[in-house]
């Protein structure tokens, strides 16, 4: 068996029989990457030194029975998670050259796990947008079809994991940039409760609603990479103190469990009649597995989009003001005044997706229309936590599509901006109400994969993976290696 | 101008023809009565979270200063922000 197509268990089962060192297991990612990143183009750089030193301790580790779970598992990181000394730029020009000066609680602590970083993986620019076509360096393609997008803005890492060029790969969600590329590339992708795992060194688009989460190949090996991330970092100051819980039902099944289907989110705008087939064989799936399905509704789902596109914006072009020029990253030094200064940089730096959202987010919050759409934005969002809390009363998770559509062709939404926003319309109710969720492959449609989502309640990582790993086991899923050529 | 994005007469078109569609679709918001609905400006429990200010040690100015454009003693360097009066 090729080890580059398997999952984490597998591969920590090799490593600690000594059938296969981390070196060995690194080369051969390193090699698939040369083979396959020519057209999937999932790395923005290659971090072969740091790999190779951690590679060398993960083999010392296993040599002297020091080894876990994690040690010598190949990972990629997304392009917004600070690593000491690697170039991390959010996809964005405007950091170009950027070295981060240390390293972010979350990639350290699977550092401290034995994990070996391979390299950075692209994004849309500072993780705005559903398709990596909004990268500032360029469009990753989907490893099932490389005229396709891979999904975004965790792109890069989805693919990465697709086509055997990382064993599991780091994201971040705001309003779906996990769960969609997870979906539109076959993978498990999960966004954690916001608060569960720090954003301490992860470059912020909205503080609110971004969370870091991981991409695997079986739901064990996602459970396994969250519980190592998560716990609470007194370096930032919304990561929860709570019990590391989030593997605790795992293996319980789904007897008895009561899965909410929203009749919402199965009729949104643009639904294809693929994608419903494989999530109502999915349900159906659950069902034999002994879950119970029951009908709630999310009522205010139509309103989710605009609330988020107030939200998002606003703390966007908050979070983003500090790209001036002054501090690190592009900088026009000839400017005459201060005034030219940032405006030049940020002219030359800023993409156009940046730009749109720094302009809607600055006119949201602007004196005279604050209330009109900030508050009245944070006002739906309590309504939508509502319809969730209500919608949890009669159920213990909810079971939908990740993404209306598969993948869709590169170029195809690019010029019409509201409909690559209408990507995120089933994942970014869970962002606005802080809920964990994971899309589980489920199937194909048109030759392409669908992803089914599961939301739980605040916390419920534990419930939301339980299901997913029953739906694995059910349906006898294995996420495939998509081969290239 | 607020938002120091340094956009050029071409732009200006592009944008407002685009930022109007998203407007007419967040528009709908105004069909919802909040009038009695707290704004959520944040999801979980955690409130104040604070500890003892305590000195500790934080990244050497070596290092703040690597990634500066320009940097001068120790300092960031900028044009100059008041003009000669």
């Amino acid at each position: 068996m090729d080890p580059t197509k398997l999952t984490i268990g597998e591969l920590g089962r090799l490593l600690q029989d000594r059938e296969l060192s981390a070196q060995e297991l690194l080369v051969m990612h390193l090699d698939r990457i040369e083979d396959a990143d020519g057209e999937v183009k999932a790395y923005l750089r290659l971090t072969e030194e740091l790999a190779g030193e951690q590679a060398r301790a993960a083999d010392r580790a296993l040599k002297d029975g020091e080894a876990g779970p994690l040690t010598g598992i190949p990972m990629a990181v997304k392009d917004v998670l600070c690593v000491r000394g690697v170039e991390t730029t959010a996809g964005s020009q405007i950091l170009r050259g950027f070295k981060a000066p240390y390293t972010g609680t979350a990639v350290r602590r699977l550092f401290e796990a034995g994990v070996v970083m391979l390299g950075v993986t692209n994004c849309d620019e500072f993780a705005m947008g559903s398709s990596t076509e909004n990268s500032g360096y360029f469009t990753t393609h989907n490893p099932w079809g490389l005229d396709r997008v891979p999904g975004g803005s965790s792109g890069g890492s989805a693919a990465a994991v697709a086509a055997g060029e990382a064993v599991f790969s780091l994201g971040t969600d705001t309003g779906g940039s996990i769960r969609q590329p997870a979906a539109l590339c076959g993978v498990i992708g999960m966004k954690p409760t916001y608060g569960r795992v720090s954003r301490y060194g992860l470059i912020a688009f909205a503080s609110s609603l971004d969370q870091i989460g991981p991409f695997t190949r079986s739901v064990e090996d996602c459970a396994l990479v969250l519980e190592t991330m998560a716990g609470h970092d007194p370096l930032d100051a919304t990561s929860a103190n709570r019990a590391n819980d989030v593997r605790r039902s795992l293996t319980s099944g789904v007897d008895g469990m009561r899965l909410g289907v929203p009749k919402e989110y199965f009729d949104v705008e643009g639904m294809e009649p693929g994608v419903k087939v494989a999530v109502n064989n999915a349900l159906r799936v659950l069902e034999s597995a002994g879950a119970k399905l029951v009908d709630v509704s999310l009522p205010h789902t139509d309103y989710g989009l605009a609330a988020y596109y107030i939200i998002a914006p606003a703390e966007c072009s908050s979070n983003l003001a500090r790209f001036d020029g002054v501090k690190y990253g592009m900088s026009d030094q000839d400017a005459q005044n201060i005034t030219d200064a940032y405006s030049h940089t940020r002219r030359n730096g800023f993409g156009t997706e940046v730009r749109r959202r720094v302009m809607l987010g600055t006119y949201a919050l602007s004196s005279g229309y604050y209330d009109a759409y900030y508050v009245k934005a944070q006002k739906v969002r309590t309504l939508i936590k509502r319809d969730f809390d209500e919608a949890f009363t009669q159920c213990d998770a909810i079971v939908s599509a990740t993404s209306p559509t598969v993948a869709f062709p590169i170029g195809s939404k690019t010029q019409d901006p509201l409909s690559m926003y209408l990507c995120d319309v089933l994942t970014l109710g869970g962002n606005l109400a802080g809920l964990p969720g994971v899309s589980i492959p489920c199937g194909m449609s048109e030759g392409l994969p669908v992803g089914l989502q599961v939301l739980a309640p605040q916390w419920r990582e534990d419930t939301a993976l339980r299901v997913a790993h029953a739906y694995e086991g059910g349906s006898d899923m294995r996420v495939e290696v998509a081969l290239l050529g | 101008m607020l938002a120091r994005l340094g956009l050029e007469p071409g732009d200006e078109d592009f944008y407002a023809e685009q930022l109007s569609g998203i407007l007419r679709h967040i528009d709908r918001l105004q069909q919802l009565d909040t009038d009695h609905i707290p704004p959520t400006a944040q999801v979980v429990e955690v409130t104040n979270a604070l500890r003892e200010d305590v000195p500790r040690p934080s990244l050497p100015q070596e290092e703040a200063l690597a990634n500066a454009p320009a940097a001068v003693d120790g300092f960031f360097r900028v044009p100059s922000i008041q003009e000669e009066t």
